[in-house]
């Protein structure tokens, strides 16, 4: 019975020293983690304290990130000066509208797509997937010549349209997933019910629809608001078209000096979208996933 | 030995979709009647999708074969010329090299480093897990053209926090961005710490699907953490790898953003990747050549194709083994 005991005794010491050594080991790879955390949001942390610095506390180097009296004025200066009051403005306005038009055209196409087979149903499919992914460098110059004819190039409507234009495959796919895992006794139970096919759409399978609704509705508004290329390319002869993406780099071309005023402007156009983030993490992280998953 | 995702998958496959229904009569107007309204579903995506994605490709190849100055002049048929020129041009296979140089600096740190750093956050036992998520995360949903400014402050010769550093350490200034020898590794750098976090959501989907009742069993059967990772996770995840490599391979492609923003292509064509050499000719010269850099963006579009079809195999591949498993 001692014997037993003594026996059973030594391994479970063995066992929590080694234990205590895991944790530590734990505790180290932790701490590297925060360190490589740091350095992962410090260009953000230096933006923020930038732009509250005058230009002299920042072309006096150093790595401080405490400005010694907040400038606030930097902020009013990009807002005005910079005219980041206007860029900001058609950047809600371009990235609202164009997120509405593809919601709508996506979830259109994924329910057909996902639901049903129609005479070229296959086509459709494989041309879309063929098309997963079109870098905008390539399509561009046909975009704007096209935009130029339809006397859309130089106004926002024009920009809204092309943006929504682009593939977005992975949303419609992402639609069509969702749709085809639905229940057939739900469309039945609403055909018995003498509803066609709009309202069963409408009425049952649109709010069902909900959770990737706001998948695909937060990546758009994401991918819209971070536009740059096409934005760039419409606001060329028209600076009042900026969106902020455009805007910045037009503040450092004319300010070149004036390095708090761009961590400014930084600021004002990257809070909106990270504030975004933050509460609605989940569906980042859920229509960025979806990609593995198809 | 089907996985039960697998399982899964296929069911909802099979199960409500589309059935062929036997034809009766007055079905078959009915489902005429359903088809117009299917169509009509596909339309508003027909329209936009069309005009600015399927057209654009399509015509991409006429305006290669036309010499054409500006948006208004006229436009002549010069068949392949256009493409002698590109072909002739060394600027353009620098922009290829580089193009494939970055994706060669930039792919594998993403998807090995995200890798390593998947398995840890998955690991129960790690502090604060969801706070490194997010932090690793947040530089993804941050404007791209907005980072490039900013990092041509971070890295400033004179007085950005990388000189700061680098004083700090005893090193002599650096200009990390305005060497051509660094630039492009530096901007490979910056595009990683930029999408790391995507590649990171990728894998931790992936270890998602490993089901958790294998790792129970292997761990009454006795095996510690080194086998378990050993002989479950990397069997498992092997197949992911294919289409997680080629899904960050085709991010790669599209640097546009950040390049023209932090580097403009710069120095001396280093960083002057393939859509930038588009964007030179087509939109930034004095007289713009649009034929010219039409025919470049074919060649682009070609590249990307392959690559497309390299996603295609990857799937089918990465399917297949999960099947077996």
């Amino acid at each position: 019975m001692s014997v037993i005991a003594k026996e059973r005794k030594a391994p479970t010491a063995r066992r929590t020293t080694r234990r205590v050594g895991r944790r530590f080991w734990w505790w180290v790879l932790t701490a590297l983690l925060l360190a490589l955390a740091f350095v992962w949001v410090f260009p953000f942390i230096w933006m923020v304290s930038a732009s509250l610095k005058t230009s002299g506390e920042i072309f006096g180097g150093g790595l401080g990130l405490i400005p010694e009296a907040l400038q606030w004025e930097n902020y009013s200066r990009a807002w005005i000066d910079g005219r980041f009051n206007v860029y900001l403005l058609n950047t809600v306005i371009v990235t609202v509208a164009t997120t509405v038009i593809v919601v709508v055209r996506c979830a259109l196409a994924g329910y057909v797509l996902g639901r049903y087979r129609f005479p070229g149903s296959r086509l459709v499919i494989a041309i879309l997937v063929a098309t997963l992914f079109v870098p905008t460098g390539y399509t561009i110059i046909p975009v704007v010549k096209l935009s130029m004819e339809l006397g859309l190039l130089d106004s926002l409507a024009g920009m809204i349209l092309a943006l929504a234009g682009a593939a977005n495959v992975a949303s419609i796919l992402i639609y069509a997933g969702y749709f085809r895992g639905m229940p057939a006794e739900l469309e039945e139970a609403s055909i018995v019910d003498g509803a066609g096919f709009v309202r069963t759409f409408t009425q049952i399978m649109l709010p069902l629809s909900m959770p990737v609704t706001a998948t695909v509705g937060i990546l758009t508004f994401l991918f819209t608001w971070n536009a740059f290329f096409l934005p760039l390319v419409f606001s060329f002869s028209n600076p009042a078209l900026r969106t902020v993406s455009v805007g910045m780099q037009a503040f450092v071309g004319e300010n070149s000096t004036d390095w708090p005023g761009m961590a400014a402007a930084g600021v004002i156009s990257l809070l909106p979208i990270v504030a975004l983030f933050v509460f609605m993490q989940r569906y980042f992280v859920e229509g960025i996933a979806g990609a593995v998953k198809s | 030995m089907a996985s039960p995702t697998l399982i899964a998958e296929t069911a909802t496959r099979s199960g409500s979709a589309a059935r062929k229904t036997a034809k009766r009569p007055g079905q078959r107007s009915r489902e005429r009647r359903r088809n117009l309204w299917i169509y009509a579903f596909l339309l508003p995506t027909f329209i936009l999708y069309g005009l600015y994605t399927l057209y654009p490709m399509v015509a991409s190849y006429w305006y290669s074969l036309v010499e054409w100055n500006g948006f208004s002049s006229q436009q002549t048929f010069v068949g392949v010329e256009n493409y002698r020129r590109v072909f002739a041009d060394p600027l353009f296979w620098s922009s290829v090299r580089v193009t494939l140089l970055f994706m060669l600096i930039v792919a594998p740190l993403r998807v090995f480093g995200a890798f390593a750093l998947a398995i840890l956050l998955n690991s129960p036992k790690l502090p604060l897990r969801s706070f490194f998520r997010t932090a690793y995360f947040l530089p993804v949903v941050t404007t791209t053209a907005i980072v490039g400014v900013v990092m041509r402050f971070i890295f400033d010769p004179a007085s950005g926090p990388t000189a700061a550093l680098a004083q700090i350490f005893g090193l002599g200034p650096i200009d990390l961005l305005g060497s051509s020898e660094t630039a492009l590794i530096t901007a490979g750098v910056v595009y990683v710490w930029k999408f790391f976090g995507i590649t990171l959501i990728y894998w931790l989907a992936a270890l998602q699907t490993i089901p958790a009742d294998l790792y129970e069993a292997a761990r009454i059967d006795g095996a510690g953490p080194v086998r378990l990772f050993r002989y479950i996770t990397l069997p498992m995840l092997i197949p992911f790898l294919l289409i997680i490599t080629v899904l960050t391979i085709e991010d790669c492609f599209h640097a546009f953003d950040l390049m023209q923003t932090m580097t403009a292509g710069g120095p001396f064509f280093s960083t002057e990747i393939i859509e930038i050499y588009i964007y030179r000719w087509a939109f930034a010269a004095s007289i713009p050549q649009l034929g010219f850099a039409s025919a470049a963006a074919v060649l682009f579009g070609v590249i990307v194709l392959l690559v497309v079809i390299l996603q295609v195999w990857a799937t089918v591949v990465s399917r297949r083994m999960r099947s077996r498993a």
